[in-house]
């Protein structure tokens, strides 16, 4: 027969460069190595902060000080030396954009490589993109259409600078700057991210959207985001990541709150694609994210995350259901190949009566890679019939990878309705020879399977975020199974 | 249109076809019986390139092509369709993706332009009366669910749909009721056609009432023992296979 084997095929795309490997050469402003308060003044200084917020940083590095790295989750990495980053890197030019045409072409070819090319975003109706390199945003779009409604999107720093008032209210009301050792270390020197808020009654039109990358050497990358959405309104948040081939780990500790008010509700879509290290497991990023939502009153927060990137991934997206009628959801997909590690779930916390929460995961482990979901359930004493559906599936794409799940349930209220479902399977190689039977051929068919697999959450996403989600579903498993 | 000579075929160590020949022509339909055993799924499998098996001896001449060089979906692209005994389930991938693609990929394979979503669509209608589908059936996740009779014309209306050369029905008849039997049959008859063929493989004769071959053989030990028109089927049923194997073992 003619044979073109599995392994071959596997061998051809371990080759195949990260898509995404390439540095842009934009002069880059930084700051010295290591970590001390007076880094962190630096850092405050250099971005114009009020001393609130330079207290803000210094309690939280105070704290952080106190605290060790967590080790319970199911990964084994080699903790990052703290003293050897670079906590701040700007693009040097400090002017702001006010139109596309002004942004450095090196900067539009970076996009471009992306795949999000500004022209073809600009034409993207009801897509506003604010682009975040390296840690400032150089571009923003759609501002003022969204202005007209009174909803606020823009950079972190610059929220602090126009709305002060907003991000001293709510930052580090849902992740408190003592919650964990990386959301401490976040809250001392994150250097930007997204800020958000919808006003009561506005529903936003256009869903908001924030392109992460990382791009200067050997920096951390810290981001904070703040979404809030006022009573009654909704927003739809995309968040994509791509970052560039790196040879030594890249720490991303990002911290993300959301807080959707009485009626308000929230949809925060994650594609993540970092640089998960080579086929040997050199390089690749970091990624100890901690992200939390607040539901008041009859409220919604739903997140719907597609993991495929990061040599290691440590996260976690959560629902307090602090009202009553409240409701959380997430949908995940995460996929480890090669020697990729994720120990990933959500947290469920139901503190309101008839809160009701819903968990889909599905997990994809091919190559040597280990992918843990790791849920909680928690159901309060006051939470009088609350509701839990929890699905955790895995699917094994080789004979050498693991897949684990750890679920915690806690129930202190006996009306509340708790369920779990899980299931492990292998690829099968009924179903693959079936499609080749159809003339479909082994990368198509995995790649049918696996989008099949995970159809109720990729369902969960935007259009065209459901579209880049399937394309990179596909990339990350090329010649994976074994 | 296939010429299958003295293929010899094992798995696991273990020899199921010991010599199998046939030769099918374009326009003709056969049917290949046997008692369990004999080796009838083995010959589909090697057909389709199942890997599990290890071809040792023989030859299969496919269109003027080494069939037995080409990987499994090659053949499919080459125009050969097995109609699978089981037919696996593919949660969440719906038939008419699942189609689109399979068509695509076979007509990427040929130098063709993908089909239109209208013709395309065009065509699931048309096809789909065929074998009495549902319309909805074409619509939900490959076989998922299906009963097992909606299986087995999901099979049928998948042939339909990529008008294969020449067709493998592996035990379509088995686990149906007579109406699905009927409808499976009907669907067969009616893609029958001068430039194609059909390889009918069935352990009763039941489905030969429906689909009326031009030959049957008599699989038995991994050899075809015996070659007849269709009254050679209403023998088997008749008479069972045991005066076969005495024949054979005489013989």
């Amino acid at each position: 027969m003619g044979q073109y084997t599995e392994n071959e095929l596997a061998k051809d795309l371990e080759n195949q460069d990260y898509k995404f490997g390439f540095v842009t050469d934009v002069e880059t402003e930084t700051i010295p190595v290591g970590l001390n308060e007076d880094i962190i003044r630096l850092i405050s200084t250099k971005k114009e902060e009020p001393s609130w917020l330079l207290d803000y940083r210094l309690n939280a590095y105070r704290a952080w000080l106190k605290m060790t790295e967590p080790e319970w989750a199911h990964i084994k990495y080699e903790k990052p030396d703290f003293d050897k980053i670079t906590y701040y890197a700007a693009p040097k030019q400090a002017k702001k954009y006010e139109s596309w045409d002004d942004v450095d072409p090196e900067m539009k070819e970076t996009m471009a490589k992306l795949g999000i090319s500004l022209e073809e975003q600009k034409r993207l109706t009801g897509v506003a993109v604010d682009f975040v390199m390296d840690s400032v945003s150089v571009a923003t779009s759609f501002k003022s259409k969204l202005k007209e409604l009174g909803i606020i999107f823009c950079s972190f720093s610059e929220a602090v600078q126009e709305h002060p008032e907003l991000v001293r209210a709510h930052m580090g009301t849902i992740i408190p700057h003592t919650d964990n050792f990386y959301a401490a270390l976040n809250a001392a020197v994150f250097t930007d991210g997204s800020f958000c808020y919808i006003p009561k009654g506005v529903r936003c039109p256009m869903e908001l959207s924030t392109y992460f990358r990382i791009n200067a050497g050997g920096t951390g990358q810290f981001e904070r985001t703040l979404v809030i959405a006022d009573e009654g309104s909704y927003v739809s948040y995309l968040e994509g990541c791509t970052a560039p081939q790196r040879d030594e780990n890249q720490l991303h500790a990002a911290v993300v709150e959301l807080k959707a008010l009485k009626d308000a509700e929230i949809k925060y879509s994650t594609v993540q694609n970092w640089y998960p290290g080579d086929k040997n497991g050199v390089g690749g990023v970091f990624n100890f994210v901690t992200k939390r939502g607040l539901c008041e009153t009859n409220a919604k927060i739903s997140w719907t995350q597609v993991e495929t990137g990061s040599a290691v991934t440590w996260k976690y997206p959560s629902c307090v259901l602090k009202g009553d009628h409240s409701v959380g959801e997430f949908y995940s997909v995460a996929v480890t190949n090669n020697f990729q590690q994720a120990d990933t779930g959500t947290k469920m916390i139901h503190l309101g009566k008839n809160t009701k929460s819903t968990i889909i995961s599905k997990g994809i482990s091919a190559g040597d890679s280990h992918n843990s979901y790791r849920g909680l359930v928690q159901i309060h004493k006051n939470a009088k019939n609350s509701r839990n559906f929890s699905q955790c599936d895995s699917l094994l794409m080789t004979d050498h990878c693991g897949a684990h799940t750890f679920p915690y349930i806690e129930c202190k209220n006996p009306s509340a309705q708790i369920e779990h479902e899980a299931t492990t399977s292998k690829i099968g190689e009924d179903q693959l020879f079936y499609c080749k039977q159809r003339g479909i051929s082994e990368e198509k068919a995995i790649s049918l399977i696996v989008n099949g697999y995970c159809k109720e959450v990729l369902n969960q996403l935007p259009m065209e975020f459901a579209v880049e989600a399937q394309k990179l579903l596909a990339i990350s498993l090329e010649g994976s199974v074994g | 249109m296939i010429e299958i000579k003295n293929v010899h075929a094992n798995i696991e160590g273990k020899e199921i076809l010991k010599g199998l020949t046939l030769t099918v022509n374009s326009g003709e339909v056969h049917a290949i019986m046997g008692p369990n055993g004999a080796g009838k799924s083995t010959l589909a499998s090697i057909l389709a390139g199942r890997e599990e098996f290890e071809i040792t001896e023989g030859s299969v001449t496919f269109e003027g092509e080494d069939l037995l060089e080409l990987d499994t979906e090659e053949r499919a692209h080459a125009g050969l369709f097995l109609a699978f005994q089981y037919p696996v389930e593919i949660p969440g991938v719906s038939n008419v993706n699942f189609l689109r693609t399979a068509i695509n990929e076979i007509r990427d394979a040929r130098g063709e332009a993908p089909i239109s979503a209208k013709d395309f669509m065009a065509l699931v209608r048309e096809k789909s009366k065929i074998v009495e589908l549902d319309s909805k059936l074409a619509s939900r996740a490959v076989n998922e669910g299906f009963s097992g009779g909606e299986k087995k014309r999901n099979e049928i209306f998948q042939m339909a749909m990529l008008n294969p050369k020449l067709a493998v029905l592996d035990e379509t008849d088995s686990g149906l009721d007579i109406d699905a039997l009927r409808i499976v049959a009907k669907g067969v008859n009616s893609l029958k056609s001068a430039d194609n063929a059909s390889i009918v493989i069935t352990h009763y004769q039941r489905l030969l009432d429906y689909i009326v071959p031009d030959y049957v053989h008599v699989l038995y030990d991994g050899k075809i023992v015996k070659t007849g028109n269709k009254d050679l089927a209403l023998e088997l049923e008749e008479k069972g296979y045991d005066w076969i194997k005495e024949e054979t073992q005489v013989g």
